[in-house]
């Protein structure tokens, strides 16, 4: 009956906020910027990708750790 | 696979699937020796066989599809060709540019499908493992990428040109540079092949056990705690059935991203001195 697992988890799944609205931020103003100006979406995109994986890279920082901690 | 059915234990409950799940037993022999004090293992495991073998099939069908070369494409030519425009166009010409990225284009190409495959094989039935959750894996692939960006922009700019392009950051008064000269370095040369590598391994690591969680704990509500607790694990599997979806989706994005950053590190070593 009993469900166990680590308080990690939990940790982790709070660590994990900032970075979703960090990726959320980044592709809203990747979208405002292709919306107001479709010819500069290959720049964009490349720069969007960028702070994307920029991002990404700290809420996996944090899933590493969830599990080596 | 049998690993995974052996991590609930019926007796007390239900144990969540853990990082132990990853560790598949060796097939064929099992042996083991010391290295640094450490117990190796020496054998071959289900991911190392499938990084061969998604290397062969990958080979196999872009071989199988260029074979004929025809000037109106049949069906596994016009696949082939698609997949590798996708690959040069998307990657290679708009970050590298149209100067130099015919010759970047193969490594990102042979990149792209090699990891994709493997990734894909998450979702394939009988495989259902993918082989980027063993990190091992993936480091290899992240030094071969450090190799290729350090070196294309050492051949460039010679080693100590490189070091300045990519250490010292330009339009910035000569005061900071004690401050961001180390930070640019440690970012640019130390953790771009530690992040390359840990996105890949967390994503594709994190994601399979989201699906083995949902899988196991929706058959044991199901199973174990009959009542109202079955819809709860229905509800489970629905999800599972949703997230399958979703892997499918990053398992692709994973693969892009990887190669994207990739071409851009490459131009970024390849680019002018600003």
């Amino acid at each position: 009956m009993a469900i166990e697992g680590s308080a990690n988890m939990i940790g982790y799944g709070l660590a994990a906020i900032g970075p979703g609205i960090g990726i959320g931020l980044i592709f809203a103003a990747y979208i405002n910027g292709v919306a107001r100006q479709p010819e500069a979406q290959g720049r964009l995109q490349t720069i969007a990708i960028l702070g994307f994986a920029l991002a990404e890279a700290l809420a996996i920082i944090g899933i590493a750790l969830a599990f080596v901690l | 696979m049998s690993s995974i059915a052996t991590s609930v234990t019926r007796a007390d409950g239900f144990t969540p699937p853990g990082p132990g799940d990853f560790n598949l037993p060796p097939i064929g022999p099992d042996k083991t020796f010391e290295f640094l004090g450490q117990e190796m293992f020496l054998g071959v495991t289900k991911p190392m066989i499938q990084l061969v073998l998604v290397a062969g099939v990958v080979f196999l069908f872009f071989w199988a599809a260029s074979r004929k070369r025809a000037m109106v494409p049949g069906r596994l030519q016009f696949i082939g060709e698609q997949g590798y425009g996708f690959v040069r166009n998307s990657m290679g010409r708009d970050i590298i540019g149209s100067k130099d990225f015919a010759r970047y284009t193969p490594y990102l190409f042979a990149l792209f499908f090699f990891i994709l495959i493997n990734n894909f094989l998450a979702s394939i039935p009988f495989f259902q493992f993918p082989t980027f959750s063993r990190a091992g894996l993936v480091y290899s692939l992240a030094a071969m990428s450090w190799l290729v960006y350090n070196l294309v922009g050492i051949r460039k700019h010679g080693f100590l040109g490189y070091l300045k392009l990519m250490c010292v950051p330009s339009g910035v008064s000569p005061a900071m540079y004690p401050l961001l000269i180390p930070l640019e370095f440690m970012s640019n040369i130390l953790v771009r092949p530690v992040t390359l590598a840990l996105r890949l391994f967390c994503n594709m690591f994190a994601g399979h056990m989201l699906l083995i969680l949902f899988a196991l704990g929706g058959e044991y509500l199901i199973v174990e705690m009959a009542g109202a607790y079955s819809v709860v694990g229905v509800l489970a599997w629905v999800l599972f059935i949703v997230i399958s979806f979703l892997e499918l989706l990053i398992q692709f994005l994973q693969a892009y991203v990887f190669v994207l950053l990739n071409a851009m590190y490459i131009q970024g070593s390849l680019a002018d001195e600003h």
